[in-house]
């Protein structure tokens, strides 16, 4: 990326005490505007764990029961199907504690008629990840555009998309979702999903906005225009890689959102019904059957909250990640290593750049 | 101001009527009353005449455009008191009069479930800055990410399967916690206000046992006195109960607003703990000669404030508005005190009546139908109903209240004045409370109003889940059931509230910080 010089001048402004300083400097020294988010993205504990989890997830997911695509379908492993109706065994108990050991023939149960809960929960998950990706990349694509435009051309453009903006900020999202939801929800799951992402975009639209009122104004941009660089190209190549760490960051906070109102659609009748799958319609259709056959109900919520909670660590993290003034504060025994060697080279380097003296610990911490 | 109040109502009514347009093409759209007609299995000549009249009817020959503003002419009626929502076709019955039973209960969900997402968020983010980074708030923030996370229903289903069914059987066999409950509770309590307290581990691990031996103690008084049956019976051990909570409220409040070195302003609010316990056996009588009710009710809680300033202000001394402060905030706690156990003593026969049959914590519906008794049976009737949709609430919209103070309360910390404030000599307390906790409340103010908005989108599946008659249910139903009259209903609410919060939320900013000014 671009203009990295720029950032690793502001990350050293922020912060308090050469020592810290010191620290921080020594991460990113050398290092490009791409690199060090990647060594900080790795470095987030939850935000990895954010990621195995969600593999491990998707695999297990399309894997088990095996999906369409493209007109061919692809078979799963596990022996039963969502439409199948194996005999009842075991009053329909789960045949696993925890879903986890001993697998089993029905590792989550049997729901009443005798569907194998473990194949409906994995094509739900399927459901949720697919219109996940498609409301994440419709509202991608409207945000960035609606907030570049505006960002960029200001005046009339920008006057009118953000009134839009704000037009369709003024209802719960899940209201306007029920009444879209009323029209598609016999059209297909990725239509559904499409227009969910037509009606999330706002708050990413905004941002981009924000971000290329600022960016324009920069020398750099002043200097591709002098180039004789065309709108477009500006926008494309010398702006949006710049804003690209906030449009990624909101993008993914707002795919967690995207499956918590897809499921509560589906809970409320408006979103995917039968004979597609959907994590919220299992819950609705089973809470009744809460007290005699728990299992029914716990699975399906449960995986909507794992995949939530990892797409909002992952988030989190790519939010630390791309912060240039986000700052790690060092461990202790980090600190106690940087004082020894800032007492043993007084005139280090950084206290040149910080033009401060003596050492300061995080004390207000 | 005016001019702006005038700009701003101007610019919001032309959002609403372009908004309510865009939600009636929508709504039109999408809603075919036709559609049971058409899935009917009686005879076509007959079924052609069904669907003409209902076309006829409902004038779904004529363009949505042409409806919008036939309907709109009804709507503007609401100006000037001649409201004309349109029938639902199904039942005949009036929108607005659909309407006005579910807006006052949605509005009671939504006001309980924002208030206390809002202290209890405020509190634990405004801790968990005080203590960053520490084991405290590294668990705040991953209970926070948690909450982010929950889909609502499915925390809904599981209240009232752990909450009420579960509470009411408790309840039914005696409502005796064990030892397990006792030492589990206790220990987690301990851990939980020791981690929040900080410090060094000892100081933890003394305010955590502090702690934990103080809650196992309440809960083994709560078996003893049989608590869950009979709260309070209004005998001398209630009053005692009443006595020791006062004071100790009084010590809190004057812990957290003035310090235990302000011996006046601690007097002052021993004195109104002292008055409120004095006052026990009387306001028994007082509520016995008259029939209370929610406007008495109140009025005696700004009597009770009232008197707690004059406590503070007969105290006297330097600092008297310090103290009179600190009495009038004790004041409103020791009267609630009074309050609640009042209520307590209708508990028995509430859960015992003849509508509750020995559980009381409901799982559907918005009140008990046909409940006969008195003003406090219909409170706690009202507590009991709204207590599992608001924790439901609660539980989804506080995460964001939790961060959005820590992020402030962090920013403030690292502010000037507060270095300024910590190097002339003040108490931590003083820097925090006086310093720092105002201003960092203070971005709330704008946040806050428009959040409503998003409570009342959550308000539509608690409200399903919980069988609760109010706003949500009803736009939900309406959609199900092709009635577009009462789906527009509710949107012509949301659609009015929605600039409506945003304009509260502007004024609210710039009462608040001197630095805004609305009419620049």
């Amino acid at each position: 990326m671009t203009h990295d010089l720029h950032s690793v001048e502001r990350s050293g402004e922020h912060l308090e005490g050469p020592i810290e300083n010191a620290i921080e400097l020594k991460e990113v020294m050398g290092l490009s505007q791409g690199q060090i988010v990647r060594k900080r993205f790795l470095h987030h504990k939850g935000a990895i764990g954010g990621v195995l989890v969600l593999i491990a997830v998707v695999l297990l997911a399309f894997s088990s029961v095996g999906f369409r695509i493209l007109g061919v379908d692809v078979p799963g492993w596990w022996r039963w199907n969502v439409t199948d109706l194996p005999q009842i065994v075991d009053d329909g108990d789960p045949s696993s504690a925890f879903g986890v050991i001993p697998w089993g023939i029905h590792p989550f149960g049997q729901d009443d008629v005798g569907h194998d809960v473990f194949a409906l929960v994995m094509k739900g998950t399927q459901t949720s990840i697919m219109v996940m990706v498609v409301v994440g990349l419709v509202a991608m694509v409207i945000g960035i555009v609606v907030g570049a435009v505006s960002g960029y051309y200001r005046g009339w453009a920008d006057q009118a998309l953000m009134r839009l903006t704000d037009l369709f900020l003024t209802f719960p999202v899940i209201v306007v979702g029920a009444v879209l939801g009323k029209k598609f929800n016999h059209a297909a799951p990725w239509m559904l999903a499409a227009v969910l992402g037509a009606i999330l975009w706002m708050t990413l639209a905004r941002l981009v906005r924000g971000e290329f009122l600022a960016l324009r104004e920069r020398e750099f941009v002043d200097a591709a225009r002098i180039s004789g660089a065309g709108p477009t190209r500006i926008i494309f190549k010398h702006i949006l890689p710049n804003a690209m760490g906030v449009i990624i960051v909101q993008t993914t906070l707002l795919m967690s959102s995207a499956v918590l109102l897809e499921t509560a659609l589906s809970f409320l009748g408006f979103g995917i019904n039968p004979p597609q799958v959907s994590l919220g319609w299992l819950v609705s259709n089973y809470q009744s059957a809460f007290s005699s056959r728990p299992w029914l109900f716990w699975w399906p919520g449960l995986v909507i909250v794992i995949l939530a909670l990892c797409i909002n660590f992952i988030g989190d993290g790519l939010r630390d990640a791309f912060d240039p003034r986000q700052k790690k504060v060092p461990s202790a025994k980090a600190m106690a290593k940087a004082d020894t060697k800032a007492a043993a080279t007084s005139t280090s380097l950084f206290q040149r750049i910080s033009g401060r003296g003596g050492a300061k610990r995080g004390s207000s911490r | 101001m005016i001019t702006f109040l005038a700009r701003r109502l101007t610019t919001s009514a032309i959002v609403v009527l372009i908004s309510s347009f865009l939600m009636y093409f929508l709504v039109a759209i999408a809603v075919d009353p036709l559609s049971v007609l058409r899935s009917s299995t009686m005879p076509s000549a007959a079924k052609q005449q069904q669907i003409a009249h209902l076309t006829a009817q409902l004038h779904l020959d004529e363009p949505v455009i042409v409806r919008y503003f036939d309907w709109l002419k009804g709507a503007a009626g609401c100006t000037y008191g001649m409201c004309d929502l349109g029938t639902n076709w199904r039942t005949h019955e009036a929108v607005t009069s659909m309407l006005s039973g579910a807006v006052v209960t949605t509005l009671q969900l939504v006001l309980v479930a924002t208030v206390l997402a809002v202290v209890i968020g405020a509190a634990i983010g405004i801790v968990s800055a005080l203590r960053q980074y520490s084991g405290f708030d590294y668990s705040i923030t991953f209970m926070s990410f948690l909450m982010y996370s929950l889909p609502v229903f499915w925390v809904a289903v599981m209240m009232k399967s752990f909450l009420a069914i579960d509470f009411n059987d408790f309840i039914q066999n005696g409502g005796q916690f064990s030892a397990v409950w006792i030492i589990g509770v206790a220990l987690v309590t301990g851990l939980a206000v020791g981690a929040a307290c900080g410090g060094g581990r000892g100081r933890i691990l003394r305010i955590g046992a502090i702690t934990a031996l103080a809650v196992g103690a309440l809960m083994v008084y709560a078996n003893l006195t049989e608590f869950f049956v009979t709260p309070s019976s209004g005998g001398p051990l209630d009053l005692l109960r009443v006595l020791v909570f006062s004071v100790a409220i009084a010590f809190g409040i004057t812990a957290l607003s003035t310090g235990l070195r302000n011996r006046k302003a601690l007097y002052s609010a021993l004195t109104v703990a002292g008055i409120g316990a004095a006052l026990y056996y009387p306001m028994l009588y007082f509520w016995n000669a008259v029939p209370a009710s929610w406007p008495i009710v109140l009025l005696l809680g700004v009597v009770a404030m009232l008197v707690g300033i004059g406590v503070g202000f007969a105290w006297g001394g330097t600092e008297r508005s310090r103290s009179a402060r600190t009495a009038a905030i004790t004041a409103f706690f020791v009267a609630g005190m009074l309050f609640l156990d009042r209520l307590a003593q209708t508990w028995y026969d509430y859960a015992h009546s003849s509508w509750v049959h020995g559980r009381p914590i409901a799982t559907s519906g918005d009140s008990t139908p046909n409940l006969g008794g008195s003003y406090w049976m219909h409170t706690t009737d009202l507590l009991t109903h709204i207590l599992l949709p608001s924790i439901t609430l609660v539980l989804v919209s506080m995460a964001s209240y939790t961060r959005y103070v820590r992020a402030s309360t962090l920013e403030v910390l690292n502010q000037d004045y507060i270095r300024t404030a910590r190097a002339k000599g003040l108490t931590e307390r003083t820097v925090i409370m006086r310093h720092a906790f105002r201003n960092a409340l203070l971005p709330l103010a704008s946040v806050v109003p428009v959040d409503i908005l998003f409570v009342l989108g959550g308000a539509l599946i608690t409200e399903t889940v919980f069988g609760w008659s109010g706003m949500g249910n009803l736009f939900v139903t309406a959609l199900h059931e092709n009635v577009l009259d009462a789906a527009m209903g509710y949107l012509l609410i949301v659609a009015v509230l929605a600039p409506l919060a945003n304009i509260v939320a502007d004024l609210l900013y710039a009462v608040l910080d001197p630095r805004i000014r609305v009419d620049a």
